[in-house]
């Protein structure tokens, strides 16, 4: 469609006035808040941006940046996945019971998540779309079903163990580089992962992704199978998820309590980065930044010796605020919207038929 | 549970209404059930299991109550277990043991969840937040708090309020008995008030709504206020049955559970069709199963499993009813999958949708 240029779409729509993009609360405003975030960190603990603890940090944030991103895909097409915190706890101690400390079963039991990752999406996907039940309600479904069948499975408790070659991808990286130390494998599969999403949403699946989001009928109506894109969509969070799984069960190994609320701050992440719920607007970059912020915050508030109990309260009110910000943007556009609405001849069956 | 409902429903659906079905669903539910438990030798309706299903039902019931206000008015309350948690250490600590200053610890606990409910409507309207991180947020903010201030039981219930929590009539429990009280009520609140109505406006279609003359944001706010009200009277029982004050119920899932038990009594998530009657219902169609899997003593972590397939399974069951409905009577006019129920109700389902759902 477009001649392949290295800037972001946003950015070319920006044009002149790329200050006051910085204030807009897409992309731009991620980035600022993301940098100013950095200094403080920065003036609390220089060494932060000598290689090592950078590279650290990048392998902390490496899984909620995947997370971000399946999640970015859900929301960018109008809907949630609430499952994603559930599934990763799954998927570990699914790892964990059938690898059992074998190295030999590491790539068939990837392979098994794999398929039960897509398993779940494509269900969650199938019956919000074709079943037409709420996403919310899917979703939720899916965390509970998952959270009480893993559990039965194990007795309660994860059982087994992960094999070193499992736990290469959250903990290893290409060692002994100058000055970085270590290149986390984490940091490699997200950051491959986060151009692999940019990609998609400029191919004729994203922008039909996006159209879907911002209004299924008009899509529908213009050729795009409405319930195929957004399966892929689920189908992509939940893969992602496994993916983000195999890297949190490297990095933190198998407690019971693995992936609990990771849903909430995946959310927090692609809404801090401006993606607007209700689908249309945002992008993958913008999510990506979003997680490295709350990853980043996160990070100052160990430094800050603040008590991981107020974690929550702070994720909160950023998340309450970035919304509000956001829609205070949407406030000058949308008298504009609904004026034109009663126009349109076709508006009101369409309406009613999208319900 | 929900074959009964897409075999029957065709004919049913007009003539009973969502509500009703959903009684009929519960009614199969609790025959099919009391059946199953006496094929395995057992009684559902010994006294400690229907004390046991009753109990259950009144806590999920405060919470559900509210929570369908505010899914009326097209919004969702996902702080509610969060608040819950909140009032039993408000009221805990307020009360502190001492008989007499029992009003003001259920006043403190009442009044604070009021005014976070305030708080949650002002955002969700005045801001515009969507409701969903607008409580999601919440919720996380009240967690914070909890979890730095309270790491273990705090205050003390005195043994006055502790009798809200235990006492029952026959085998009715006092807390049961409050919670049909305030079903009631909320009820009457949206049949009979004004206040009432515009909540159904505003879930129907808030821009509609506003072009007719409602202020939006009062239905919405009013809403958000009485969900966590009950939400605090939720964490009342609770304080009254631990005799103390316990942070660390937030954990329960509370607010999903009301969630389901709204959607499971027909409210539409997305407002402006539904009630509160349905609620209840839904309220003792999970209480039920609960009890069941007690009777039965099915592992805790299957009662998870069948809960979520059953949520799921019963909203696909009304998004059938709701969306395809005109679809289908175009679609499979001869011989498709639903048999065509007796042919008169045939043009009388046209003027109904309109009239029931808005």
């Amino acid at each position: 469609m477009t001649p392949p240029t290295t800037t972001p779409p946003d950015v070319r729509r920006r044009g002149p006035g790329a200050l006051a993009a910085l204030g807009r609360g897409g992309t731009a405003t991620v980035a600022l808040l993301l940098v100013l975030i950095f200094v403080v960190i920065a003036t609390q603990n220089p060494s932060f941006f000598e290689g090592p603890p950078l590279m650290a940090f990048a392998k902390k944030a490496s899984p909620l940046v995947i997370l971000a991103i399946g999640q970015y895909l859900v929301i960018v097409s109008g809907e949630f996945d609430l499952s994603v915190g559930s599934l990763v706890g799954a998927q570990v101690v699914i790892a964990a019971r059938l690898i059992d400390g074998e190295e030999s079963m590491t790539l068939p039991v990837i392979g098994v998540m794999l398929a039960f990752g897509l398993l779940v999406g494509l269900v969650n996907g199938l019956v919000t779309t074709l079943l037409r039940v709420p996403s919310i309600i899917t979703t939720l479904g899916t965390m509970l079903i998952l959270f009480g069948a893993v559990r039965y499975w194990t007795g309660g408790a994860p059982t087994g163990a992960l094999s070193e070659a499992f736990r290469v991808p959250g903990r290893g990286g290409v060692e002994d580089l100058p000055f970085l130390g270590q290149l986390p494998w984490a940091l490699v599969i997200a950051a491959v992962l986060a151009v692999a999403g940019v990609f998609l949403m400029r191919s004729p699946y994203g922008r039909s992704l996006i159209a879907t989001g911002d209004n299924d009928v008009a899509a529908a109506f213009s050729g795009v199978r409405v319930w195929r894109v957004r399966t892929l969509a689920f189908v992509g969070s939940s893969l992602l998820a496994t993916v983000a799984a195999v890297l949190i069960g490297g990095y933190a190994g198998v407690t019971a309590q693995v992936g609990q609320g990771l849903e909430f701050t995946a959310i927090t992440a692609v809404v801090l980065g401006g993606v607007v719920l209700g689908g249309g607007r945002g992008t993958v970059v913008a999510a990506v930044l979003g997680a490295l912020t709350v990853e980043a915050l996160f990070t100052l508030f160990n430094q800050l010796y603040l008590p991981s109990t107020i974690q929550p309260t702070v994720q909160g009110v950023i998340i309450i605020a970035a919304v509000a910000y956001a829609a205070r943007r949407g406030e000058l556009r949308l008298p504009e919207r609904l004026r034109r609405r009663p126009d349109h001849p076709t508006e009101q069956p369409l309406g009613s038929s999208r319900r | 549970m929900t074959r009964v409902i897409t075999s029957t429903s065709r004919g049913l659906w007009s003539r009973l209404g969502t509500t009703g079905l959903v009684y009929l669903a519960l009614v199969v539910l609790l025959a099919a059930s009391a059946v199953y438990v006496a094929t395995r030798g057992g009684n559902l309706f010994t006294t400690a299991n229907t004390v046991d299903l009753f109990t259950r039902s009144s806590l999920l019931g405060f919470l559900a109550i509210g929570q369908t206000l505010v899914i009326l008015c097209r919004s969702l309350d996902l702080s509610v277990g969060y608040v819950a948690a909140l009032s039993t250490v408000v009221a805990a600590t307020t009360m502190a043991g001492d008989p007499s200053r029992i009003l003001l610890g259920v006043g403190a606990a009442l009044g604070l969840a009021a005014l976070i409910g305030l708080a949650n409507g002002l955002v969700v309207t005045r801001l515009r937040v969507n409701p969903f991180i607008t409580t999601l947020g919440m919720g996380l903010i009240i967690k914070g708090y909890l979890d730095t201030n309270f790491q273990g039981p705090a205050g003390a219930i005195p043994a006055a309020f502790q009798t809200f929590g235990y006492t029952r009539i026959g085998v009715l429990p006092v807390s049961t008995l409050v919670m049909l009280v305030l079903a009631a009520a909320a009820v009457v609140f949206l049949h009979r008030t004004r206040t009432g109505y515009h909540m159904y406006a505003v879930g129907g279609d808030a821009e509609v709504a506003r072009l007719s003359g409602v202020r939006a944001g009062v239905p919405t706010v009013t809403a958000h206020v009485l969900c966590s009200v009950m939400a605090g009277v939720a964490g009342l029982l609770l304080a009254a049955r631990f005799g103390t004050g316990s942070a660390t119920v937030y954990g329960n899932g509370y607010e999903l559970e009301a969630i389901a038990a709204v959607v499971l009594g027909g409210t539409y998530l997305l407002g402006g069709r539904g009630g509160v009657a349905g609620t209840i219902a839904g309220v003792f169609i999970l209480a039920t199963l609960d009890t069941v899997f007690n009777v039965l003593a099915v592992d805790p972590f299957v009662k998870d499993v069948m809960r979520g397939v059953i949520v799921i399974a019963a909203v696909a069951v009304y998004a059938r009813g709701q969306h395809s409905r005109a679809a289908v009577r175009v679609r499979f006019p001869s011989g498709g999958a639903p048999p065509p129920p007796v042919p008169d109700p045939r043009p009388q389902p046209e003027p109904e949708p309109l009239g029931g759902r808005r």
